[in-house]
């Protein structure tokens, strides 16, 4: 199979503008006729399906959500990106266009991520148009900060709940449409399958979550916007039913999953504090501004914190080790996410974790709390002030900056952060790889789209902080508005799809069948068990650090993982009704054959970037070493009936020269 | 700790519930949602049905995860969602009772999962700014004074948990309904549609059966992110102010 990413010609600054200039256009009386089906309702869903809408499309939106304003969208606490310049700092396209390209590890596509760049812009301007209340200073024009270890301030934020600002937008926008009639929006149905038709994507089969029946919905085209797959792993900072089934639907028809073993791992989320752990919670990127990073110097020390001999504060000064500082002083505490998450398991690895399960490290704001307590005295000209009233000050200035993520950790710890210093531990955040999509967002299945944080496209090995929602938006607002028409275009002639079709009961039935035999295995073992074995194996082999030995081993457990489940896995209830383990054994089974092909991924790029750390390729003070001579590509993996197969795309790098990253 | 559960059961919407009984052991480091998975993973060995309950972001955002808890929804901790909510506020030997958020317009769908649409049909009938993709002038172009952004935002965290309206004696949506209109009236942007908004939002939440409001402001009690009952006076001016108008109607005219 030839992977064509269908990128335009021209100069790499160009090929949007010239793109939207020579693209096929559907008239608007044609748009009426024309039926788009949009899978996921976040916020790249969202913002697809009612522009779609506005634009004419008749749409019908599916989230297995009981309203599309839940989606895990809502979740993303820090901000996002845009190269709007508005601080006049120097940012500008060509400078956000670089900054992701080399995050990511010149391991994504130039002209997606320019076009990224082009778009984030009117990003901005459409969320503020429609009430999305981003910060403001004094003078009512719009805050921005930075973010992720860029050199200019370009992320918009809505204090610390940015995602749920643009996902409310969002939805409005698709709940004005909705009324209006142009979107007929099924709530609490999951999508189960794809149906082609003639090898073209023509409709989905979605379970009712309520009623538990199975529906039919055809369309002319299929737009899937439905998340990542970070839950592969158990433990995630995602929602607890994000899930890969859709996507991993479409693969099971023909689509193709690209780079699935580019995970990012996030350093500071709340360490897991038993083994009936359900989920993981971020504390935001920003904290590492003035937290810093700490484990005790020797083993004894650490031993007596988890055994809960010592505290933080019995440990003076120079027995602490500032492994970030010491390691990158160039970047210190600022070092991109993957760069931090793996220092923090070396120190862990070598026995100087400080939690009871002995994966945990400090952040500590003590420095940072006399640091500006020394500077709030001076401006409130206190002199000689004592050093309580130094801590006062100082904490006071902290609790403004950073109050509610410092209440949320107190909330789960029951610790007081401004007394003992935070504890956490990287865990697994987003994941980069997804479904393979041309420069259209088009799938290798005709008439299929992929969307958000679904497909893979702009974020290479490594996503910067403040990108995804960035791209959800473009992807939503600003691209698959015009790209969609490339493909319907050609579809005007084509009545509308009828669910009586062959395809349509073929794809039911077995749909069906496979619900029966999960509810008929009648086995031992609970859903969640499987669940939380497979999340083991995933962050034991194939998370931060990986290597050959491991994958393969891997690869071993998880096959017999999966016969055990299909052997020994109980569903209680029944299928028609509401029935929510039934819906996640569904998701684990593909979870299960995802992990597969992650590890399968994972062992064949023999080098290490960005989120993909191979043990075997680093340098020699342990920095991650790149083979851009072979493996300059795009990974995209087929299913194959169990037998994984890989496609390549080559990466093609005109416009920047490729370099390793040094944080030093 | 060891823990008695009094915990509703309902098979569906017309079944009728009653509760039911269950020891389960936790720890005080769980979270009160990671209690019921223990208490659902015991069910589960026994070959039962473990009991439905919605959940997702468990991190006080989403607002999925309703339920009463002890007679408050969301349990007992002010500005708190179920999922924030830790197991070290519980005693060894305590008995929980654990219902749904009871409400005409809430119907139950299963145990403690209920149909919260009613929300979402009064968002669909104004609670937005009407403009395409696309047509929106420069970010700066409209400067919104910082008190007023912060207001709006002030309204805009309202995660639609519906805990406004399990709290009201009346079942009434009026907490709810005000901080999207408040969110919208008070930035430039949204002005402009404000009479035909809160006009056809507030007739859609007496269309869904909600009740009135009596001032009881028992719903910022229990509301997980403190949402203001001046919220409510606001609405409630602009309401007026828009019948009188008797445009339905445009502030403007
Ligand atoms: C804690 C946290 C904080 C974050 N903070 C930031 C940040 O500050 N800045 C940033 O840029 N990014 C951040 N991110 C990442 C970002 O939030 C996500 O990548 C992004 O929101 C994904 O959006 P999406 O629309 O692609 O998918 P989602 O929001 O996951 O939406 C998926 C949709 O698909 C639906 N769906 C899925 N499967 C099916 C199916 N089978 N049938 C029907 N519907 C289905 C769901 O119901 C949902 O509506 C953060 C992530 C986390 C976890
Ligand atoms: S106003 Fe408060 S209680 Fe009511 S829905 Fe919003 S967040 Fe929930
Ligand atoms: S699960 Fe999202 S608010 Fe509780």
């Amino acid at each position: 199979m030839n992977l064509d990413p269908k990128i335009p010609a021209g100069e790499l600054a160009d090929k949007w503008t010239e793109f939207r200039s020579k693209m096929d256009l559907v008239a608007p009386n044609n748009k009426r006729k024309l039926e788009v089906i949009v899978v996921g309702t976040g916020l790249a869903g969202a913002s697809a399906a009612a522009t779609l809408g506005e634009l004419g499309y008749k749409v019908k939106a599916f989230t297995f959500h009981d309203s599309p304003r839940r989606a895990h969208s809502i979740a993303a606490q820090g901000g996002i990106n845009a190269a709007k310049n508005y601080q006049n700092d120097g940012d500008s396209v060509y400078r956000l266009f670089y900054d992701t390209i080399k995050g990511g590890d010149y391991r994504s596509r130039e002209a997606n991520v320019h076009r990224l760049a082009e778009v984030s812009r009117d990003i901005i301007d459409q969320c503020v148009a429609q009430g999305v209340p981003f910060a403001r200073e004094y003078g009512g024009l719009l805050a921005n900060r930075s973010f992720g270890g860029v050199q200019v301030s370009r992320t918009f934020y809505a204090r610390g709940q940015t995602g749920q600002q643009l996902l409310i937008g969002a939805y409005q926008a698709l709940s004005r449409q909705i009324s209006s009639g142009k979107v007929q929006m099924y709530n609490r149905h999951e999508m189960l399958d794809l149906v082609k038709v003639d090898g073209k994507a023509r409709g989905i089969i979605a379970r009712n979550l309520v009623s538990g029946k199975l529906e039919r919905f055809a369309g002319h085209c299929v737009v899937l916007a439905t998340g990542g797959y970070g839950n592969v792993y158990y433990l995630s900072t995602n929602a607890m039913n994000s899930n890969v089934s859709a996507a991993w639907k479409a693969v099971k028809k023909g689509a193709l999953m690209a780079n699935p073993c580019y995970v990012q791992i996030h350093p500071t989320c709340i360490p897991e504090s038993g083994e009936y752990q359900s989920k993981l919670t971020l504390m935001s990127e920003s904290l590492r501004n003035d937290g810093r990073v700490w484990v005790p110097k020797s083993k004894e020390d650490a031993e007596a914190i988890r055994t809960g001999k010592k505290t933080a504060l019995d440990i003076p000064e120079a027995d602490r080790d500032y492994y970030l500082e010491r390691r990158y002083p160039a970047f210190g505490n600022l070092v991109p996410r993957d760069v931090a998450s793996r220092a923090a398991k070396i120190e862990c690895d070598a026995g100087k974790g400080i939690v009871k399960t002995g994966r945990g490290v400090f952040l500590d704001f003590g420095a940072a709390v006399i640091r500006y307590g020394k500077i709030a005295a001076n401006t409130q000209n206190i002199s000689n002030p004592s050093d309580a009233k130094i801590s006062e000050l100082g904490r006071a200035t902290i609790k403004e900056k950073y109050g509610n993520l410092f209440q949320i950790y107190e909330k789960i710890t029951g610790q007081d952060p401004y007394v003992f210093p935070m504890k956490i531990y990287p865990a697994v955040h987003y994941t980069m790889g997804g479904l393979w999509v041309d420069y259209n967002l088009e799938t290798n299945v005709p008439g299929l789209f992929a969307l958000g944080e679904a497909n893979f496209s702009d974020h290479g090995a490594n996503r910067l902080g403040a990108s995804a929602l960035m791209q959800g938006l473009a992807d939503g607002y600003f691209v698959i508005p015009y790209t969609i028409g490339q493909f319907l275009s050609k579809e005007i002639r084509t009545p509308a799809i009828s669910t009586d079709l062959p395809e349509f009961e073929q794809a039911e039935s077995e749909t069906r069948a496979k619900l029966e035999q999960l509810l008929k295995i009648g086995g031992a073992q609970s859903v969640e068990s499987f669940h939380r074995r497979l999340g083991r194996i995933m962050w034991e082999y194939c998370g931060m650090s990986r290597n050959e030995q491991g994958l393969a081993k891997a690869l071993q457990m998880i096959r017999e993982l999966r016969e055990e489940f299909w052997n020994d896995v109980f569903v209680p209830g029944e299928i028609h009704d509401y029935n929510p383990e039934l819906e996640k054994a569904l998701r684990v089974a593909d979870f299960i054959e995802l992990g597969e092909v992650m590890v399968r991924d994972a062992m064949a790029r023999d080098e290490s970037c960005g989120g993909h750390f191979r043990e075997e390729y680093q340098t020699e003070d342990g920095e991650a070493m790149r083979r851009d001579d072979e493996y300059t590509y795009v990974a995209a993996w087929s299913w194959n009936d169990g037998n994984p197969e890989v496609y390549k795309e080559d990466l093609h790098f005109e416009n920047v020269e490729l370099k390793t990253r040094s944080y030093k | 700790m060891n823990l008695t559960l009094k915990i509703w059961r309902q098979k569906g919407p017309s079944a009728a519930g009653s509760f039911e009984e269950h020891k389960v052991h936790a720890e005080e480091d769980m979270s009160f949602l990671e209690m019921l998975d223990v208490l659902n993973e015991q069910l589960v060995h026994e070959k039962k049905e473990p009991v439905a309950f919605e959940h997702d972001c468990r991190e006080g955002i989403c607002g999925t995860c309703n339920m009463v808890i002890n007679g408050h929804p969301h349990g007992p901790q002010r500005g708190t969602t179920t999922c924030q909510l830790h197991m070290r506020h519980y005693n060894d030997g305590d008995t929980i009772v654990i219902e749904p958020f009871r409400a005409s317009s809430f119907p139950v769908i299963k145990d403690l999962v209920i149909d919260r649409s009613a929300f979402d049909n009064i968002i669909q009938a104004g609670g937005y700014i009407s403009v395409n993709t696309g047509q929106a002038p420069d970010g700066n172009a409209i400067p919104v004074e910082k008190q007023d952004a912060s207001q709006a935002f002030d309204a805009a965290t309202c995660i639609g948990c519906g805990a406004c309206v399990a709290a009201c004696p009346n079942g009434s949506a009026m907490l709810f309904t005000s901080a999207k209109v408040s969110h919208l009236a008070l930035l430039p942007q949204g002005e402009v549609e404000n009479g035909k908004r809160v006009y056809d939002m507030v007739n859609q939440m007496d269309k869904e059966g909600f009740g009135r409001c009596s001032n009881i402001t028992a719903c910022e009690a229990e509301c997980p992110k403190e949402i203001s009952v001046d919220n409510i006076a606001r609405m409630n001016r602009l309401y007026v102010k828009s019948v009188f108008a008797g445009t339905q109607g445009n502030e403007k005219n």
